[in-house]
């Protein structure tokens, strides 16, 4: 196991230095600069930014400068925040953005398989066809249509619900249901197919046959075998929740991690882009490792390390 | 002999978007204590969906009962509630599947899967269920039954698991046991294992089989009478003897006449039965068998045969039996 841990850590490092590469090249190969835009600016005035920031060196003098910096930890300032550094962004709004999306991921946990469970036990009855509907406005309507009607019809109605902004538990509870519903509805469609199959298999029948009651040959038969689609879906889910969504954020105004990675390429603030970037693939790469070990233990036929029999 | 089941005139239907399937069509038939009997026929002819009645385990809906009694024990299993059945699955009557390499669930281990009913119906505890997992793996001839009780299904061939699939359908000793063609997925050197742990395991335990297969061979070796099927009818039936010394029905003895044989000539061919089963949606209203029969009559079309008997045990539907026919070929078509 720990010759398999070292193999996927090494793997792991190679692929944050291939999206590291990439981001870089690509973004040099954007045209313009951070300051470009910055009307009326006098030449002296930016070029002594361009050489404040280490944009006059070539390309990969830059480049080698970067992977320096990284290997200490240090993101670089942010090229339009001329207060915090990219690693400040990241820690103030990572936070935020994780509760949100650890929230949101419960919800849709929690009801997107049972909501597709149920739908494939009561195929084309009533149930099914409602669950199927929620999934379908989950899928088809864009969360920002969503946000924006929580916000419309709920918030404005209900006092309880705070209109937007962060502090509270109860700020929290509309932005989450609206993120989570997406993933949710993924989750419900994926799992009443798989479960529909499952239901299928002979080792139902057998299950059956034992006289065991009908809900142990659900749980204990059907939906550990129907759940492993759903699980394999996870990794990029819960990495797509946890670093948060621009335009959820923005809604809500909600002070996340999400909103950087848009404003950060407009704005062509190159750290934050590399930043962002990174964190969100490591967060990626980490969770996908994670996956594979659950995998591991909720399906016996697979091994993650080879045993020589 | 003291009956232990016995199927009375049942009839199972499905409903499809199509119409109705009438898939078992009036059937009776009955299973002695310690008897094996078999059910033969070819795919289609309604001998699982008459087992899976037994068991109760066919999806209602799309399957009706229509008519009919399954007395198991003196008690309609048909009248009773999903609950009552509960207590008799895997409890009084335990069952075997064709495909062990699906039959068993792949995420859990092999002694749980064996125990579980166990479990349920008797209320025993853990250390005693595991025991008796063990005792059971013995008994079907797993070797190190207490190392293979903690492994997966993916790490059992397929003999092996249908031997786990036998002492998890015997492990709470029950009365009958119903074998849906439980050696058609495995190798002919491993059928002949299985064939024999079951009739061994048979004698040990004293309990009744109905064995569903459409192999002839696997009848001849394990079966006290035979029940041969076709298009969700009974066409003919009785003792294992009688059925291939004293073949009556032309469905029969076509089938007896197509099992391949040892001292058959290299470039003979094998022999067939022409032509397909009829349509169920449509049951004919005549022989079912009358479009492939070599010797139809004008009669045989357009009404139903019944039942001739040729000895106490030995009956078969088919106008020729008939005592007005004595003497006639057939074949007027």
């Amino acid at each position: 196991m720990s010759k398999y841990l070292l193999k996927r850590l090494v793997l792991s490092v190679v692929t944050v230095w291939a999206v590291i590469t990439i981001t870089f090249a690509l973004m040099h190969s954007i045209p313009g600069d951070p300051f470009k835009s910055e009307s009326k600016m006098p030449p002296q005035v930016y070029q002594n930014l361009l050489s404040q920031y280490g944009l006059d060196k070539p390309v990969t003098e830059q480049y080698v400068i970067y992977l320096g910096n990284l290997l200490q930890g240090d993101l670089g300032a942010s090229m339009k925040s001329r207060v915090e550094t990219v690693n400040d962004m990241v820690e103030r709004g990572f936070p935020v953005s994780a509760q949100l999306g650890a929230q949101a991921l419960l919800i849709a946990i929690v009801f997107g398989p049972a909501l597709g469970s149920l739908a494939a036990l009561y195929q084309n009855k009533f149930p099914d066809y409602l669950s199927m509907i929620i999934a379908i406005i989950g899928i088809s309507v864009p969360s920002f249509i969503m946000g924006t009607v929580l916000i419309q019809f709920v918030a404005r109605n209900v006092g309880f619900f705070p209109i937007g902004g962060w502090g509270t538990w109860q700020h929290s509870l509309l932005p989450s249901f609206a993120l989570a519903l997406m993933p949710l509805a993924t989750m419900a469609r994926l799992m009443r197919s798989s479960m529909l199959e499952v239901l299928g298999q002979d080792y139902i029948k057998t299950a059956k046959s034992k006289g065991i009651k009908k809900s142990a040959v659900i749980l204990k038969h059907a939906v550990r075998n129907a759940i492993l689609p759903v699980i394999s879906i996870l990794g990029t889910t819960i990495s797509n929740l946890l670093v948060g969504s621009f335009v959820i954020e923005k809604i809500f105004g909600i002070p996340g991690l999400g909103r950087f990675f848009v404003q950060s390429i407009s704005n062509r603030d190159y750290t934050l882009i590399m930043g962002t970037t990174i964190f969100y693939a490591i967060i990626l790469i980490i969770m996908l490792f994670i996956v594979d070990v659950a995998y591991m233990f909720i399906d016996p036929r697979i091994k993650l390390v080879k045993e020589g029999r | 002999m003291e009956k232990i089941l016995e199927i009375k005139n049942l009839a199972v239907s499905f409903k499809t978007f199509f119409g109705e399937v009438e898939a078992v069509r009036n059937i009776s038939f009955d299973v002695g204590k310690k008897e094996t009997v078999a059910v033969v026929g070819e795919s289609g002819c309604g001998k699982s969906v008459t087992a899976n009645s037994v068991m109760q385990l066919l999806p209602m809906p799309p399957a009706f009962f229509k008519t009919g009694e399954i007395i198991f024990k003196g008690e309609d299993l048909l009248k009773k509630s999903e609950n009552e059945m509960q207590k008799i699955r895997g409890n009084h009557i335990g069952m075997i599947f064709q495909d062990p390499m699906t039959s068993l669930n792949p995420t859990m281990k092999v002694g749980s899967q064996i125990v579980e009913g166990l479990v349920k119906h008797q209320k025993v505890s853990r250390e005693e269920a595991k025991k008796k997992a063990i005792e059971m793996l013995k008994l079907v001839s797993v070797p190190q039954p207490e190392k293979r009780i903690d492994q997966y299904p993916h790490e059992f061939s397929g003999g092996m698991r249908q031997r786990v699939m036998i002492a998890l359908a015997m492990i709470s000793n029950p009365d009958l046991l119903i074998a849906d063609e439980p050696t058609t997925a495995l190798d002919v050197t491993v059928q002949a294992q299985i064939l024999d742990l079951m009739k061994e395991l048979q004698d040990k335990l004293d309990m009744s089989i109905i064995l569903i297969t459409h192999d002839l061979g696997v009848v001849a070796d394990m079966s006290d009478r035979v029940v041969v099927m076709y298009a969700g009818q009974i066409v003919e039936q009785g003792l294992t003897e009688e059925i291939f010394d004293n073949t009556s029905h032309p469905y029969t003895k076509k089938l007896l006449a197509s099992v391949p044989r040892l001292d058959m000539k290299r470039d003979e061919t094998l022999v067939s039965i022409e032509g397909t089963p009829p349509d169920l949606y449509i049951p004919p209203k005549g022989c079912a068998f009358y479009d492939r029969c070599d010797f139809a009559m004008k009669v045989c079309k357009d009404n139903m045969p019944e039942f001739t008997h040729h000895s106490q045990t030995h009956a078969s539907r088919c106008w020729l039996s008939h005592p007005m026919a004595k003497g006639v070929k057939g074949s007027e078509k």
